[in-house]
């Protein structure tokens, strides 16, 4: 069996692991070293850019790049309604899968994610030095069927085999569980990007049964982001008068602005920040105590699934020996607290909650492969499946919190003489009417022999495989004949579809791993080459001419060749650019600092001239 | 059907040893679990599948004493279970008057609203009936150890067997009236849906 990697498809950053030979999970880095590759994916008029080169092209490039997709995996256009107006893109309004138009394409949010893992993909080839067509691909635990069959498609596409669909937070516990770091009654917490959730576990003697999932699919790092977006931009029109709500492009740049001073905040009292807008910089000085008052509400949203989560796995919080951290927005201290009151104990997070994941996937990856025989993991279902009966009424197969695989029998006859067809409705959710329930997948039982109303008896058997994945069977009991069953999922994408998209991804692929990597740079240099020219504007007489002429010299040399085919000179000459740059940078970030020191209120000093 | 007892290697009684039982399942799950048949050929896999599927239901079924006696009427009674479906709901014969009472209560609170007094009392009937409940509960759970000493004997099943069936439908009944009165209440009703563990 060749290589099989775990991946990390994460809302804002993805990652690539493996287990070595000696048996021990890493993860693997790209051709620079950096091991997160930012879930960002840029169609740009050269082609498809993935990673930190379209992250930090975003500002510039609003409408054609894709940030955050996960949120929109296994999605009607209509549910995503007001997701879509906090992105800069562009949904296209439909009431089948969502799609995004970039350009003069549309593409869908697997298409995107498939973008993603196929450059993971060829950074684990570059790795090993042989292809890898086979991947254990982590999902939130509340993921459901459509959300988690997306994911699948998404894999496909990237012409990588998805051996299997593991929940995040039970791949976390694997990879603690490996190096004996929990045992007992756990919790693992795991607050991402995008996505919330809490797994309750009981660790034993190499056995990791999930006892309890809950979690909210919407709920994460981008939602702290947006909070304070919000405030500045508040802020903004009140000291500069300006609203910025409608320019997609400082939106972007608060947001990214926004994020990189939350992360301060979490080891910071207080941050500046600073960003050079083209007619004036804004800074402001933000604490830690303004965040957590921005983010308390959203952060106190994670607290219910979890009482609800111990409820379900009948505990109390004093029987839960340990908490254990994952996700990036767990470094908020505030998240910290939170947690350690809703448990009664200090969680913990010895492994970095950024990569945890993706090293449960490895070892689970490598479990698929056979490296690993004393390992054994029982996963659940978070959600209940049921079927549409009269009235609206949900009437529940499985149960959520079911240990998977798992099955269940159902019985459908018909109810007109000669009826050769039935259909069924199959829902995901906790709710008593059909309505409020996540529609999977309309079914069409067909080929039932003509018999009296009543007569015929179609047994329907829904398997809930280890990927926590439908499979529906159907059979006529008299004739013991397989019923067709024509699946029409309410918000994927259908067989044909994927197939096409498969073979296109062949058609239209950037094969050439070095095509790829010169647009790569070219954005780079392009991204560059925005910031100079911008400082230079703001802060130019900051420095002295002579300096001036330096930045402008090694812009105008990276001008030249920018367009061009050479990658090593496209990247020598952005070095020196950013060099040339790099004292201008050093004089505006000391002002800026100055400034906001000595002023008792930041927007005092941030008074228009 | 498939007997769940036998899946375990048990014999058809209701006092069970709950580690032993864990430990069964897990060396079952270590012998059919998908996870460790991914290199076998696509029917064994299917195979490993179904069988995996079988022992999480039937250790699912088990290790929680009142879906185990459902499961044992069904098996007895030679039908198809659901895993939810329980008896028949039937109000209990000596609560007929009282329900009718809490019928006409949950009425009024409909049409008229939840005062404080009428909440009081909705409680007050809610806990009443919280009690019946444990205790029909307790009464199957602790037939168990009889159905066991009888279980060789066909004339002395049927009879335990009625009595199970009783009991469930009465704690069917009353399940869905204190669901009723939480809802009436304005609590979230403790919806039939899953959570029924041990």
């Amino acid at each position: 069996m060749s290589r099989i990697v775990g991946i990390d498809l994460g809302t804002t950053n993805s990652l690539v692991a493996h287990v070595d030979a000696a048996g021990i999970p890493r993860v693997i880095p790209d051709a620079e070293g950096r091991r997160l590759l930012p879930s960002v994916v840029a169609y740009t008029p050269a082609g498809i850019v993935v990673g930190e080169a379209a992250r930090r092209q975003l500002a510039r490039n609003p409408a054609r790049t894709i940030y955050s997709v996960k949120r929109f995996m296994g999605r009607g256009g209509e549910d995503v309604r007001e997701e879509a107006r906090h992105v800069p893109f562009e949904i296209v309004p439909s009431d089948e899968v969502v799609r995004i138009r970039v350009g003069d394409r549309e593409v869908t949010p697997p298409e995107v994610s498939a973008q993603i893992l196929r450059t993971l993909k060829q950074q684990a080839e570059a790795h090993f030095g042989e292809p890898v067509d086979k991947a254990v691909i982590t999902v939130p635990a509340y993921f459901n069927d459509a959300q988690r069959q997306a994911t699948k498609d998404a894999s496909r596409i990237a012409g990588l085999e998805a051996l299997r669909i593991v929940n995040e937070p039970t791949a976390a516990s694997l990879a603690y569980g490996l190096q004996k770091l929990a045992q007992g009654l756990i919790a693992v917490y795991d607050l991402g990007g995008g996505t919330f959730d809490i797994s309750i576990l009981r660790v034993k003697d190499g056995v990791f049964e999930v006892l309890a999932t809950n979690g909210n699919t919407h709920l994460g790092g981008d939602d702290f982001d947006r909070a304070v977006v919000g405030w500045l931009l508040a802020d903004i029109k009140a000291v500069h008068g300006e609203d910025l709500s409608g320019d997609p492009e400082a939106v972007q740049e608060l947001r990214l602005g926004a994020e990189a001073a939350k992360c301060r905040l979490s080891s910071e009292e207080r941050t500046t920040l600073t960003i050079p807008f083209e007619r004036f910089t804004y800074r402001r000085e933000i604490t830690r105590a303004e965040l957590e008052r921005l983010i308390a509400p959203l952060v106190d949203q994670t607290l219910g699934p979890c009482r609800l989560a111990l409820k379900d796995a009948e505990l109390t919080r004093d029987q839960v020996d340990e908490i254990v951290l994952v996700g990036g927005s767990t470094r908020v201290p505030l998240v910290r607290r939170r947690v350690e009151e809703l448990f009664g104990k200090t969680p913990h997070s010895q492994l970095n909650p950024d990569e945890v994941v993706a090293l449960g996937a490895a070892v689970q990856a490598h479990i698929l492969a056979g490296g690993i025989t004393d390992m054994l993991l029982l996963d659940v279902t978070p959600l209940s499946l049921g079927i549409e009966t009269l009235g609206g009424i949900v009437s529940v197969l499985i149960a959520r919190n079911t240990t998977i695989p798992t099955m269940a029998k159902e019985y459908f006859t018909t109810s007109v003489d000669g009826q050769t067809a039935v259909d069924m409705h199959v829902l995901q959710g906790e709710r008593e009417l059909a309505k409020d329930n996540r529609s999977l997948a309309r079914f069409d039982l067909s080929g039932v022999d003509p018999m009296p109303a009543g007569m015929p008896k179609i047994e329907v058997t829904f398997l809930i495989d280890a990927n926590g994945m439908l499979q529906v069977q159907a059979r006529e009991q008299r004739t013991g004949k397989a019923a067709a069953i024509e699946v029409k999922p309410t918000y994927g994408l259908s067989e044909e579809q994927v197939a096409q998209m498969v073979e296109d991804s062949f058609t239209h692929a950037e094969a050439d791993v070095n095509a790829r990597l010169l647009i790569e740079t070219r954005t780079e240099a392009e991204t560059v080459m925005t910031h100079v020219r911008r400082a230079l504007a703001q802060g130019g007489h900051l420095v002295s001419a002579e300096e001036r002429l330096l930045i402008t010299n090694a812009l105008e040399a990276l001008g030249a060749v920018e367009a061009g085919g050479d990658r090593d000179v496209i990247r020598e000459r952005t070095i020196a650019l950013n060099r040339a740059t790099e004292p201008l940078a050093q004089i505006m970030m000391d002002t800026a600092l100055k400034e906001a020191v000595t002023s008792k209120r930041a927007d005092q000093i941030l008074e228009r001239p | 059907m498939t007997d769940y007892f036998e899946v375990f290697g048990l014999p058809r009684k209701l006092s069970l040893d709950l580690r032993a039982l864990q430990r069964r399942f897990y060396d079952l799950s270590r012998r059919h679990h998908p996870d460790f048949h991914q290199k076998a050929e696509a029917d064994a896999q299917a195979a490993a599948l179904e069988a995996s599927a079988l022992v999480n239901r039937a250790y699912r079924t088990l290790r929680d004493p009142i879906s185990r006696v459902e499961y044992l009427i069904a098996l007895e009674e030679g039908r198809e279970i659901r895993e939810e479906t329980s008896a028949k709901p039937r109000p209990p014969v000596d609560l007929l008057e009282e329900m009718l009472e809490v019928q006409e209560a949950l009425q009024e609170a409909k049409s008229d609203g939840v005062t404080a007094e009428a909440a009081a009392r909705l409680r007050a009937e809610r806990e009443r009936l919280e009690t019946r409940r444990r205790a029909e509960e307790a009464a199957v759970i602790d037939g168990a150890a009889e159905w066991d000493s009888a279980v060789d004997s066909f004339a002395a099943r049927q009879p335990l067997l009625d009595r199970f069936k009783q009991r469930l439908a009465a704690r069917a009944y009353l399940r869905t009236v204190i669901d009723d009165l939480s809802q009436a209440l304005g609590e979230d009703a403790e919806t039939h849906v899953a959570h029924r563990r041990h």
